[in-house]
């Protein structure tokens, strides 16, 4: 191996990881300023105290929960009859769904509900943002599930018929089973993809559904807030717990 | 089978039907309607929105898009590769690597660009030690430019280069690498026309999979170049919000769309009859 290799790859993951250590020391520094003057968990406290991230917070578990039950039932599904016989239509609508920016997702789903509002009495709120996040977060699903079941061994279910099973049950009893670790994973994912998601959720918010990253959003314009720094030290934590759990989760 | 199949297919066309294509329809229709009073949208149709695409302003836009994205990318490239290099060839610790390559994609995209507000920022930890060490008196303008934008970009799409080229230098047979220097290939001809050409199906991966996201980029722009380097993706967010002119913010929408359309194309012609 060349030598110069192993010093590129430190360097790079240096510059990956560098900026998220800086906000972690930085967020148990005692100073308001960018200057380092001892430890303190004051920004911790504060963040705890502030009732608005709390409930941006509580706001953005549930949204994210309820749209990864829908998005890994309905994903999970799709995945097994794409599996049986790939569909070209499906596949391609979950590219388009992967590809199109964040923006125009956001801007096409904020024309959709108002053309919708224009003729029911509702609003935007916490339901159009968890429909919002399963729009997107169910092509992840689909292929996450979809690259485990190909790891399968297509041949236990045809065993299972010829032993007669019907397909629901050889579904339940021997694919499903099979799969759980994948569908862990792909719910994962799902979760953690719609619990940042800040783009497409600011165009379809009301104003009772102000979601965790709308809050930083807003913060990180704002300028120098040191809560932030905790904040998003704690996002990195939560966060890296869950790609550990999940990268366990594949593995197996 | 077919009727569990299309059982199981229900609920899925349901969602891709109602929150994925109906939207992009409604985009499409929007941007043949004219302005109407108070931002509203009226008839008549109308090519109008389209036609003020050429104008230079948006052109300008348009280009600095590109640009952004297309450094962003190549950057990307120049990173990404030694290091799926450097992966590919050290055993054992592979998926250690791989680990802390994925990690950060998991990690929000918010906090990982304010991350680099914070670092880049007038009073920003780079400011501040530079100015303690007496190097600078004024904060330099590290925020707020282009650069911190493709800065941003790089930092944000990375791991979309490495995995790609990875998996590409992965199923590379190194006997091909050993051959090439047998007979008589120098280290960089063997690496010029032995491992850059195996490995080209990964590099045009990670290209598309990371200008796609860059050029579509509108957080990144938004934070980090703070008006002073404007991507389509803002002048979007901008025709829907603060200037209301849906119609023209969904042609807009819709020209970003077909570059992209197109790479996907090219991205899933060669790849065969298998597309997921």
């Amino acid at each position: 191996m060349k030598h110069w290799l192993p010093v590129h790859a430190a360097a790079v993951f240096t510059f990956l990881y560098l900026p998220l250590a800086v906000l972690v020391v930085f967020s148990v520094n005692s100073s308001r300023f960018t200057a380092w003057t001892g430890f303190s968990l004051d920004w911790y406290r504060e963040m705890l105290r502030n009732p608005q991230l709390a409930e941006a917070a509580w706001n953005s578990i549930v949204i994210a929960a309820v749209a990864t039950v829908i998005s890994v039932s309905a994903g999970t599904l799709a995945a097994y009859a794409l599996w049986k016989r790939t569909s070209r239509l499906l596949a391609g609508a979950v590219y388009l769904s992967l590809v199109t920016p964040e923006i125009v997702m956001g801007i096409s789903l904020l024309a959709f509900f108002q053309w919708i509002f224009r003729h029911l009495d509702l609003r935007l709120g916490m339901h159009t943002v968890i429909l919002a996040h399963v729009s997107f977060t169910i092509a992840y699903v689909i292929v996450v599930v979809l690259a485990r079941l190909r790891t399968l061994d297509g041949t236990l279910e045809e065993a299972a018929q010829d032993l007669g099973a019907t397909e629901w049950q050889a579904f339940r009893t021997v694919t499903l089973p099979l799969l759980v670790p994948g569908i862990a994973a792909a719910g994962l994912l799902a979760f953690a993809v719609s619990f940042d998601d800040y783009v497409i959720t600011s165009m379809v918010a009301g104003v009772d559904s102000e979601t965790l990253p709308m809050v930083i959003y807003a913060m990180a314009r704002r300028g120098a807030t040191p809560v932030l720094n905790a904040v998003s030290t704690a996002i990195v934590l939560a966060i890296g717990t869950l790609t550990l759990l999940s990268a366990r989760l594949m593995r197996q | 089978m077919n009727r569990l199949r299309a059982l199981f297919l229900a609920p899925v066309w349901v969602i891709v039907g109602s929150l994925l294509f109906a939207p992009l329809a409604i985009v499409f229709l929007y941007s043949l309607l004219t302005r109407g009073a108070y931002g509203g949208l009226a008839p008549p149709w109308t090519f109008e929105n389209y036609q003020r695409l050429a104008d230079p302003l948006y052109l300008g836009i348009a280009a600095q898009s590109f640009l952004l994205a297309g450094i962003s990318t190549l950057l990307c490239l120049l990173i990404g590769y030694p290091l799926a290099l450097f992966i590919s060839r050290s055993g054992p610790r592979k998926n250690l690597y791989l680990l802390l390559v994925i990690t950060p994609f998991w990690i929000s995209f918010l906090v990982r660009t304010y991350a680099w507000m914070f670092l880049l920022r007038d009073t920003g930890l780079i400011n501040t030690v530079l100015e303690a060490a007496g190097l600078i008196r004024e904060p330099l303008p590290l925020l707020y430019n282009p650069a911190a934008v493709v800065l941003g970009l790089v930092y944000g799409y990375l791991p979309f280069m490495v995995l790609p080229v990875y998996a590409a230098l992965e199923r590379l047979d190194l006997a091909l690498l050993e051959a090439a220097a047998d007979l008589g290939a120098a280290p960089r001809a063997s690496t010029l026309r032995v491992l850059l050409p195996l490995s080209w199906p990964g590099i045009r991966a990670g290209i598309i999979l990371v200008f796609i996201p860059c050029l579509g980029a509108y957080l990144t722009p938004d934070l980090l170049g703070g008006g002073k380097a404007m991507m389509i993706g803002n002048l979007v967010q901008n025709q829907f919000t603060t200037a209301r002119d849906w119609p023209f913010g969904a042609a807009v929408s819709l020209a970003l769309m077909m570059p992209v359309a197109l790479l996907l194309v090219l991205l899933l012609r060669r790849k065969g009859e298998e597309l997921l």
